[in-house]
């Protein structure tokens, strides 16, 4: 590969050539620079996605404080270079390197990619072109660095099977350490790639794709998962932490201006709601919440380390924290010596109480109240499980313009199962009763935002076995809300519906899709994520080329008893539990928050033994005895 | 309240990084230093910094100049330069630091020329470069075009040469170009009328020139390199 300082010299000749120089350069303030040689591991953390977007990212910064504390081991970064840059590295031959020393990432022992959504497989794909690493792990040998991929998007890991050596499934704080470990003893022992790779597959939480393969059915879907290797695990159970770890506060300070400029916390994982929409709120399970006490330590370090003045407490569902109060109090009695801090609490529950603990945190109302009722009507709201009476989001809206916000922001969700049109026109019906109230308060100065997503059903969810709403149905809908939702001071986002399909045939695919994401990416897609990158025709062709057919996965309603291409992956939540809120949907039935009552989702005798290591109330399982069931 | 000066060097990587993001940098490396920044008043309180004679994205400095407002009486100087030595980037090299009366005019008010030295990543012969900057300088008028508007670049060069080192490998050149309010030159502007690519050569600006000496202040504090 091309030294460091040949990538650094051919560097100088075309940084002032792109837009935003600053993205290609390291150079942050609490970077971590280690001599190369002194090192045993050389491990290159890659987000692929711009270093706008991937600097700020929370998970790739806690592996890199993770790897980095290790003297055996030295982490760099690399982000997807945007366009006019990659152009410029191909012309001038600059691999993919990092940001740090320089280095081609081929010459790193170990690239690990964060696959936190769908539309970055393609970029993955790139990169590893960039970096002129075979793509396919099969192409693979002991010359190139072991690729790993973990993240929200690699729970169902089967579309990019072909491309990922080792998946991690579930949380990498404490796993990253024994790939690195395994690796170690690997190299210095000289074995074959496939040793490797099979060492690493008897590590808890580790997926290895080649160790398996899908049977298929005549119709398409699976008959059985068969094991390559006697040693594989199966199913491959997903990596949890008995206890969080102390928070990262050691965070990269950019030179330049990125998405968000701030130290970010999470105060919990996990979520008890159980909406059955909600992809994360399922495969994080079971909630474990950081004490309030470390929260404050950690913000206090974080803003001496970092210079910053806005911090995001992060979690899927802040009001169920259990400290919530304790923690807002806190905050706004001890951390008086930063006076323009500016604390974010997002995921709010719709209730009064929201607005008194954002008031608390003395944060600007300038930018508007987010709300997420996801549903308007009392059938959808059963169906989804996410049961907020509109009086009661009413009631809030209203004290929202009352306590002086002038801006309300709503999110929904339109597309689920079984919705109609009167589902949507609920919808307009709320947003429009929500503006009155506004004016009614503070005249013309009354904002309402209203976004509205469309629904993709989710592998390891309830809806996993549902088809999607047609995409000219979805454009109905939307031409619905439109017609209803405009004037002045309000405004209308949605998602497009081919950009939906896609995240929809990616997030239930089976290892066939590798093939067409391959097919995609060699006919230009990229930066999916990007609404004018996106290329819908890229992809149409490569199912055809694949000869695969987009609604086999996006709008076939599976049977109950299907076997599906993720079915091997454990996330500890049982299928025959996801069935049961399904049918529950069906009905009509709600689920209560399992906080208070066990509900037998399967996490607690998956991960018992765990649970005893680590005693104590932040497990926010309840003790159970004998769950309920049905 | 007190006012401080700040003379630094910009290098390295920051070059990449812009005027504004540099003032972010300021602001947060001075907080970093918990070095208690005043604030403006109104409704969106910014803390009060300012940066001297705007730099060019792609350029890197030995002179450049900040001013910083701290409300305080007691820190000295001494105390906040070693405050603020940890909390700084890579890149950034403090020179000398004095703090300076608070109606002090700003730098921008006082500057005339800037002087430069540019490393050129192009490999000409010495002979070419030559005849070009012989051309350059005897014309009358260097008429340019920036931004859409047409100006003249040749008054704006005060001073052009080539460096003659022993070590011919490495090609130099050196500006001193106006900086005054309305009329200030840019080296990539000469570059471009030399033929030369800007974007493939290593501007520094060297040094700034004032109308008369900036204020020093009474607690000068001037670091030994």
């Amino acid at each position: 590969m091309l030294p460091a300082n040949e990538i650094q010299t051919r560097l100088e000749r075309v940084l002032l050539k792109v837009q935003k120089p600053g993205r290609y350069v390291g150079g942050e303030y609490n970077q971590i620079i280690k001599p190369w040689e002194s090192v045993r591991t050389r491990v290159a953390l890659v987000f692929p996605d711009i270093y706008d977007l991937g600097l700020p990212n929370l998970g790739l910064a806690i592996l890199y404080n993770e790897l980095n504390q290790r003297p055996d081991v030295l982490a760099e970064r690399a982000y997807a270079p945007w366009l006019d840059m990659e152009t410029m590295m191909r012309q001038h031959g600059i691999p993919l390197y990092s940001l740090e020393s320089k280095h081609a990432l081929a010459d790193f022992d170990i690239v690990g990619f964060s696959l936190p959504y769908e539309n970055l497989y393609t970029n993955t794909l790139n990169l590893l072109d960039l970096a002129n690493i075979p793509l396919f792990s099969s192409e693979r040998n002991e010359t190139h660095p072991l690729i790993i991929a973990g993240g929200h998007a690699t729970y169902n890991p089967e579309p990019m099977a072909d491309f990922i050596d080792v998946f991690v499934i579930g949380e990498g704080e404490e796993v990253i350490h024994e790939i690195v470990d395994t690796y170690q003893s690997w190299k210095s022992n000289g074995g074959a790639r496939a040793d490797l790779l099979i060492a690493l597959s008897q590590l808890d939480g580790l997926y290895v794709p080649t160790l398996y393969e899908p049977e298929y059915k005549e119709d398409g879907t699976i008959a059985r998962i068969k094991k390559l290797n006697d040693t594989a695990p199966l199913p491959v159970r997903k990596r949890i932490l008995g206890r969080l770890p102390e928070p990262t506060w050691r965070f990269l300070v950019p030179n330049i201006d990125v998405v968000h400029n701030r130290v970010a916390i999470e105060i919990m994982r996990g979520c008890t709601r159980g909406c059955r929409f909600c992809h994360a709120g399922i495969i994080t399970r079971p909630v474990r919440e950081r004490p309030p006490e470390q929260i404050i330590n950690t913000i206090r370090k974080a803003l001496e380390y970092t210079g910053y003045e806005e911090v995001a407490l992060l979690s899927l569902s802040s009001s169920d924290y259990s400290h919530i109060l304790e923690l807002v109090n806190r905050i706004s009695k001890e951390l008086t010596d930063y006076p323009n801090l500016s604390i974010s609490l997002p995921s709010l529950r719709i209730e009064t109480v929201s607005l008194d603990i954002l008031e608390k945190l003395r944060g600007s109302k300038s930018g508007g109240f987010t709300l997420a009722p996801e549903a308007a009507t009392d059938r959808m709201r059963n169906i989804i499980n996410k049961p907020i009476s509109t009086e009661q989001l009413l009631e809030t809206t209203d004290a929202i313009y009352r306590r002086g916000w002038t801006t309300v922001k709503l999110y929904f969700m339109i597309g689920h199962p079984s919705e109609t049109l009167e589902d949507v026109m609920a919808i307009a019906d709320v947003c429009k009763t929500v503006l009155a109230q506004g004016r009614k308060i503070m005249g013309r100065r009354a904002a309402l935002h209203v976004g509205i997503s469309t629904f993709v059903p989710k592998a390891h969810t309830p809806f996993q076995w549902t088809a999607c709403d047609n995409p000219e149905v979805i454009e109905s809908k939307q031409r619905l809300l439109k017609r209803e939702l405009k004037g002045p001071n309000l405004k209308l986002n949605w998602t497009d519906p081919q950009e939906t399909l896609m995240e929809a045939w990616l997030s239930r695919g089976d290892r066939r899709m590798g093939r067409v994401v391959f097919e995609a990416w060699k006919r230009g897609a990229k930066f999916d994520a990007w609404h004018d990158q996106f290329n819908f025709d890229a992809w149409q062709e490569a199912f055809q080329s694949c000869g695969l057919d987009q609604n086999f996965y996006t709008h076939r309603l599976r049977t109950l008893d299907e076997i599906f291409p993720w079915d091997h992956i454990s996330i500890g939540v049982r299928k025959s539990y996801l069935l049961q809120e399904y049918q529950r949907s069906q009905r009509s039935l709600l689920r209560e928050d399992c906080r208070n009552q066990c509900y037998a989702c399967g996490i607690l005798p998956e991960f018992n033994q765990l649970r005893r290591l680590y005693p104590g109330d932040h497990w926010k399982c309840p003790e159970v005895t004998s769950p309920i069931s049905g | 309240m007190k006012r401080i000066r700040i003379h630094y060097s910009k290098l390295e990587h920051l070059r990449y990084t812009s005027h504004l993001d540099v003032q972010k940098i300021w602001e947060r490396s001075l907080r970093r230093a918990r070095l208690p920044l005043a604030y403006s008043q109104g409704f969106h309180p910014q803390p009060r910094l300012n940066q001297a004679c705007p730099l060019p994205l792609g350029v890197t400095s030995r002179d450049e100049i900040i001013d910083v407002w701290l409300d305080c009486d007691i820190l000295s100087v001494a105390k906040v330069l070693d405050m603020l030595q940890k909390a700084l980037p890579d890149g950034i090299q403090i020179h000398q630091i004095n703090e300076i009366p608070l109606n002090e005019p700003s730098p921008d008010n006082l500057v005339v020329a800037a002087e430069y030295e540019i490393t050129l990543l192009e490999n000409l012969p010495l002979s070419e470069l030559e005849r070009r900057v012989t051309e350059l300088v005897s014309a009358q008028s260097i008429i340019r075009t920036r931004r859409e508007k047409q100006y003249d670049l040749r008054p704006l060069i005060e001073e052009i040469s080539l460096s003659k080192e022993p070590n011919q490998s490495v090609q130099k050149l050196r500006l001193r170009l106006s900086a005054r309010p309305g009329a200030t030159g840019r080296a990539d502007e000469v570059l471009s009328a030399l033929g030369l690519d800007a974007t493939s050569a290593c501007i520094e600006r060297t040094r700034l020139i004032f109308q008369e000496s900036l204020s020093l202040g009474q607690k000068t504090l001037q670091r030994k390199d």
